[in-house]
């Protein structure tokens, strides 16, 4: 989808802040979405991570650009949650009706422990992800000339504006993995080759690039065209 | 409350506020955020519905505040400035040299800058981030900023960073749009000759294995 998630060459948004500190989390609201997020994906499989990718993306854009990172998260986590059955809207609302009036439990919600289950999680996140390893043979080899296809896919893709239309060369052939466009939407995994495809800066952004210049990119083979 | 989306207007802590939110909960502990609100009543309803426990949570916190960062992929690149071999192993074959230090992930490309080529790594469409080796990204390499600078003018974003690049360097920027993860391995500095693997792994940063920074040479080689 043509959203703002799609941000790569979009002016204006100023120099990067950089921050002091090492933890990755600025509160701790912001560590319980991340281990909900991941147990809930690579621990449990209730959704997969093209899904939660997809609901981020579905965020307003104004809502989108106004939001920390884990707030996007916790919003897709909401609206995945409902659209998968595990919580109903109605039951989120009471829980956030009986909560709001306890801010006792909002700082330290109610416990159950399960050391099986979580030891199980952990476990589950930290082995490497399965992947297709069907035998389909990539259609282009490393060298040959490919453009990226001038297509605006209304869902989740993995093609970003910046290369659509743009000719690159394939670098590398990365494998076969499931295509998030159909994987997003549970249209099935529809696994196809990826490759690391080397586009000339120049190409993408004009004569203002350096010529030596060049970006890689990670792409479906449903993306390609023979140059 | 009947925004299906969730944080909606309700719950989105704004970036902008997000460091004064962050004193607010630490030192006063007074007023609930929507944000936190909404966190809670997930997780109070996962847990309820035993999806998840309280304890799976905190693990996964402690595991990624604590023992999964940078410290790993700085062992990595340590090793590969100590052993030639290694390093061609890593090149071209990242998961089973990768495997041989007990790492296990089957997905990274390892790209090396040298004098002439000078890499670096961004997620334009989202936060992809190599989580084995270099634990979560820090917070502006998601950010709208980083994103949507660095393909378009890395040299201006690197140089930021404090990092400037002779015009006779190739930039190769690495948008990771799939599955497959990226790491640099960044020059090793001059000066640490006579430095021990485990000594040189304290030497290597984050940011240079992302590929914003270089490693710097140790005070006493300066």
């Amino acid at each position: 989808m043509n959203g703002v998630h799609d941000m790569g060459g979009m002016h204006g948004f100023g120099p990067v802040r950089r921050e002091e500190g090492s933890s990755p989390f600025h509160a701790p609201w912001e560590g319980r979405v991340f281990a909900m997020m991941t147990a809930l994906t690579r621990g449990r499989h209730t959704f997969n991570l093209d899904e939660m990718r997809r609901a981020v993306e579905s965020i307003p854009p104004a809502q989108y650009l106004a939001s920390v990172y884990y707030a996007l998260r916790l919003a897709a986590l909401r609206i995945l949650l409902v659209e998968k059955g595990v919580v109903t809207a109605s039951e989120i609302d009471a829980m956030l009706h009986k909560l709001g009036r306890e801010p006792e439990r909002v700082r330290t919600p109610a416990r159950r422990d399960d050391p099986a289950l979580a030891a199980a999680i952990l476990a589950d996140i930290e082995r490497p992800p399965k992947q297709p390893r069907e035998a389909i043979a990539p259609r282009f080899r490393p060298g040959d000339r490919v453009v990226a296809r001038n297509q605006h896919v209304q869902g989740h893709t993995r093609l970003p504006r910046y290369v659509r239309g743009k000719a690159g060369v394939i670098h590398r052939v990365h494998g076969v993995y499931d295509f998030p466009d159909t994987k997003a939407h549970g249209r099935g995994a529809h696994p196809a080759p990826v490759y690391s495809v080397r586009f000339a800066a120049r190409d993408l952004w004009g004569d203002a690039a350096s010529p030596r210049d060049s970006v890689y990119i990670d792409l479906w083979e449903n993306y390609l065209d023979p140059a | 409350m009947h925004d299906h989306r969730g944080g909606g207007g309700h719950g989105a802590e704004h970036r902008h506020e997000a460091e004064h939110h962050h004193e607010t909960e630490h030192h006063h502990g007074g007023e609930v955020s929507q944000t936190q609100l909404l966190t809670a009543a997930l997780e109070s309803l996962l847990v309820e519905k035993g999806l998840l426990s309280s304890d799976t949570i905190d693990q996964l916190v402690e595991r990624y505040e604590k023992d999964i960062g940078p410290m790993i992929g700085a062992r990595v690149v340590a090793r590969a400035w100590t052993d030639p071999a290694y390093k061609q192993r890593l090149l071209s074959d990242s998961a089973s040299a990768l495997a041989e230090l007990g790492i296990h992930m089957d997905n990274l490309v390892v790209v090396e800058n040298t004098p002439a080529v000078h890499n670096a790594v961004v997620c334009t469409l989202c936060s992809c981030y190599p989580w084995a080796v270099l634990g979560l990204p820090p917070t502006w390499y998601k950010e709208p900023a980083y994103r949507s600078r660095m393909v378009i003018e890395p040299r201006a974003v690197l140089r930021e960073f404090g990092l400037e690049l002779d015009g006779t360097v190739e930039v190769r920027v690495w948008d990771s749009s799939a599955e497959q993860r990226y790491l640099v391995l960044p020059e090793r500095p001059a000066g640490t000759e006579g430095m021990t693997e485990a000594e040189l792994a304290t030497l290597v940063s984050r940011d240079s294995m992302i590929g914003v920074a270089r490693v710097a040479a140790p005070a006493r080689a300066r």
